[in-house]
């Protein structure tokens, strides 16, 4: 379970992989918004999930969390049948998530804000017995993490009245804070100026390689930088999946997708 | 502190655990606020020791508003129905009295206790669905708390009311007089010793929790937060303190009768609290004290009218808006202080 995989290569196909889905099918009435999909995200691994608009790529990390069950299919953890548990029982399992738009709790601290996540995973967030400033390994985590992402000077300042880019980063901060094994990040970079998308991945990337990472995103260059696997969706379905150099090469791939993304 | 936001880096504070711990334990209230209240508390009883049975009244007004700041205010459930668990409390004390169990503190925390059963049975029901469901529900569930009182006379004295309640003495110490005194104290060292409770549960991860599932119930879920279990639990706890609202109303008074449970007390501590403001621990305390002081100064003015006066207040304050308000009236609250970040030119 221990072992840490380079995982770009695909070399230790026998590990149990970090996060699984098998015939996994969501229909929203007559629309099939999620068409059998079977996918594996290997431990460590840096996965990149692309398509069009409207490929289902987001009611995918929605089935893969919990907050919508699928028709049919499953979704495994570590090997372990989740598809029938909440949000926050695979919370607790070791899935966390970043939004496209921002989920934060506006009328929080980031430092209350990831303090919490951070006492949340280590299944403290129903302590009432002493206050929360004394959850020390929590409020250490939060604190290293604050300085990491930049946040440090603005830890006391109500989320509300943050700049935009700083409520980006407090996003992927609340989500790291909770040392998740897998990490499904939805465009991270939305709405981020070009100059400092690569500031966020950078600190995605310093996370320990045993961490595996989801990453959705409709810029090119940030996948191709970022991941060594990529999926492509395509109306709700795999179209294809491979390498970053398998993908880029893919001539069909190039026509439905990287056309309009490539410029 | 907000100063940084501009200052850049050079000004950024250490991250280091003391500072960390301190950033956190900002409390809801200054301590100076706090030890004025609580001396002003007991220090009024001196100067106006003939009106004890008025403040004991804004005590057990203040506890009620307290019970119902724990859910609107913490974790953002709206209630029309909240008098279900200050009657439950005031039923159970009451009949205990009535039937020779005349000790107050079992008598206070069996009505507190009956009070949090009825409060987690009917958690599970405003769990889901919107404000407006909620206070479908809890208006509810109230009613039927109200009917099966006036049903069950026997038991309750109906609409006569429930009377003959003796109470043994305090402890077995302080008898309870004709003029209040005991009774003042009673009440004032349970609210006491609530609010230290609340102020320990709101400051924890359950009520850091609670915060994040008011603000983002979705996002809560998703950092492992069992959303549902933290709302009944928060439920059953405001439910206990509105019972031991109910039962120190009950046996400080000796009497109950069916206005315990009535729409009519449900909105008036509502009313109360959003006098008060919520979200702050003080704010029921604060209105129950306004409340009262302005029903015994208005009703002496004007008999029939002083509802007038309170409606007129409540609408004001909730047009211009308790935060414009408190920038007025300078930065009081610590929490308020926090958000002048957004103030800074």
């Amino acid at each position: 379970m221990s072992r840490t995989i380079p995982s770009a290569s695909g070399a230790v196909a026998a590990a149990v992989p970090a996060l699984e889905t098998r015939g996994l099918v969501k229909r929203f009435g007559g629309l099939v918004a999620t068409n059998d999909v079977t996918l594996a995200f290997e431990k460590g691994a840096r996965h990149a999930l692309i398509g069009p608009n409207g490929a289902g790529k987001t009611t995918l990390i929605n089935l893969l969390t919990g907050v919508l069950s699928p028709t049919e299919g499953s979704v495994l953890l570590g090997g372990a049948d989740v598809t029938a548990l909440t949000p926050h029982q695979r919370a607790r399992r070791g899935i966390a998530r970043t939004f496209q738009i921002n989920q934060l709790f506006l009328d929080m601290t980031p430092l209350e804000t990831v303090a919490l996540s951070a006492a949340a995973a280590r299944g403290r967030a129903g302590v009432w017995w002493h206050r929360a400033a004394r959850e020390r390994e929590s409020v250490e985590r939060a604190g290293g993490l604050l300085e990491r992402f930049g946040l440090a000077d603005v830890m006391s300042t109500r989320v509300a009245s943050l700049p935009y880019g700083k409520q980006r980063l407090l996003e992927i901060a609340v989500a790291i804070a909770s040392e998740p094994e897998v990490l499904l990040l939805d465009e991270p970079a939305a709405g981020v100026p070009e100059d400092e998308r690569h500031e966020i991945l950078a600190i995605v990337e310093s996370l320990p390689k045993d961490v595996t990472v989801v990453l959705i995103e409709h810029d090119m260059d940030l996948v191709f930088s970022f991941a060594s696997r990529i999926t492509v969706l395509v109306s709700g379905a795999v179209f294809t999946e491979g390498t970053v150099a398998e993908i880029s090469a893919n001539p069909e791939v190039r026509r439905v997708y990287l056309g309009e993304g490539d410029a | 502190m907000s100063a940084t936001l501009s200052a850049r880096r050079a000004a950024v504070p250490a991250v280091d655990r003391p500072s960390l711990v301190a950033a956190l334990s900002r409390p809801a209230v200054p301590l100076w606020f706090e030890v004025v209240f609580w001396l002003a508390a007991v220090g009024i009883f001196f100067v106006i020791p003939d009106r004890a049975l008025l403040l004991n009244d804004i005590a057990i007004l203040g506890l009620f508003a307290l019970s119902l700041d724990l859910i609107l205010g913490y974790a953002g459930i709206v209630s029309l129905g909240h008098a279900a668990f200050f009657g439950a409390g005031a039923y159970v004390a009451g009949i205990l009295a009535v039937n020779g169990f005349g000790w107050p503190i079992p008598g206070l925390l069996l009505g507190g206790l009956v009070a949090a059963l009825i409060g987690f049975v009917s958690g599970f029901l405003i769990l889901r669905g919107s404000d407006l469901t909620r206070l479908m529900i809890t208006l509810g569930v109230s009613l039927i708390l109200l009917e099966l009182a006036n049903r069950f006379d026997n038991w309750t004295g109906g609409a006569d009311g429930l009377y003959g309640a003796t109470m043994a003495p305090v402890l077995g110490l302080f008898d309870f007089d004709l003029y209040g005194h005991t009774a003042y104290f009673y009440s004032l060292s349970v609210l006491f010793l609530c609010v230290l409770f609340s102020r320990l549960l709101i400051a924890s991860p359950f009520g850091q929790s609670l915060r994040a599932i008011k603000d983002n119930r979705m996002r809560a879920a998703h950092l492992g937060i069992a959303t549902s279990r933290h709302l009944v639990g928060i439920y059953v706890v405001a439910a206990f303190m509105a019972g031991l609202a109910g039962a120190l109303n009950a046996q400080t008074t000796q009497f109950a009768s069916l206005d315990v449970l009535s729409f009519e007390r449900s909105a008036d501590i509502l009313l109360i609290l959003v006098l008060g403001g919520t979200g702050y621990l003080y704010g029921g305390l604060v209105g129950a004290v306004i409340f009262k002081v302005l029903q015994t100064v208005l009703s002496d003015l004007t008999p029939e009218y002083w509802q007038f006066w309170i409606g007129l207040l409540l609408v004001v304050i909730v047009l211009i808006g308790r935060d414009r308000m408190s920038e007025r009236f300078g930065q009081l609250f610590s929490r308020r202080a926090r958000t002048d970040g957004e103030a800074l030119p």
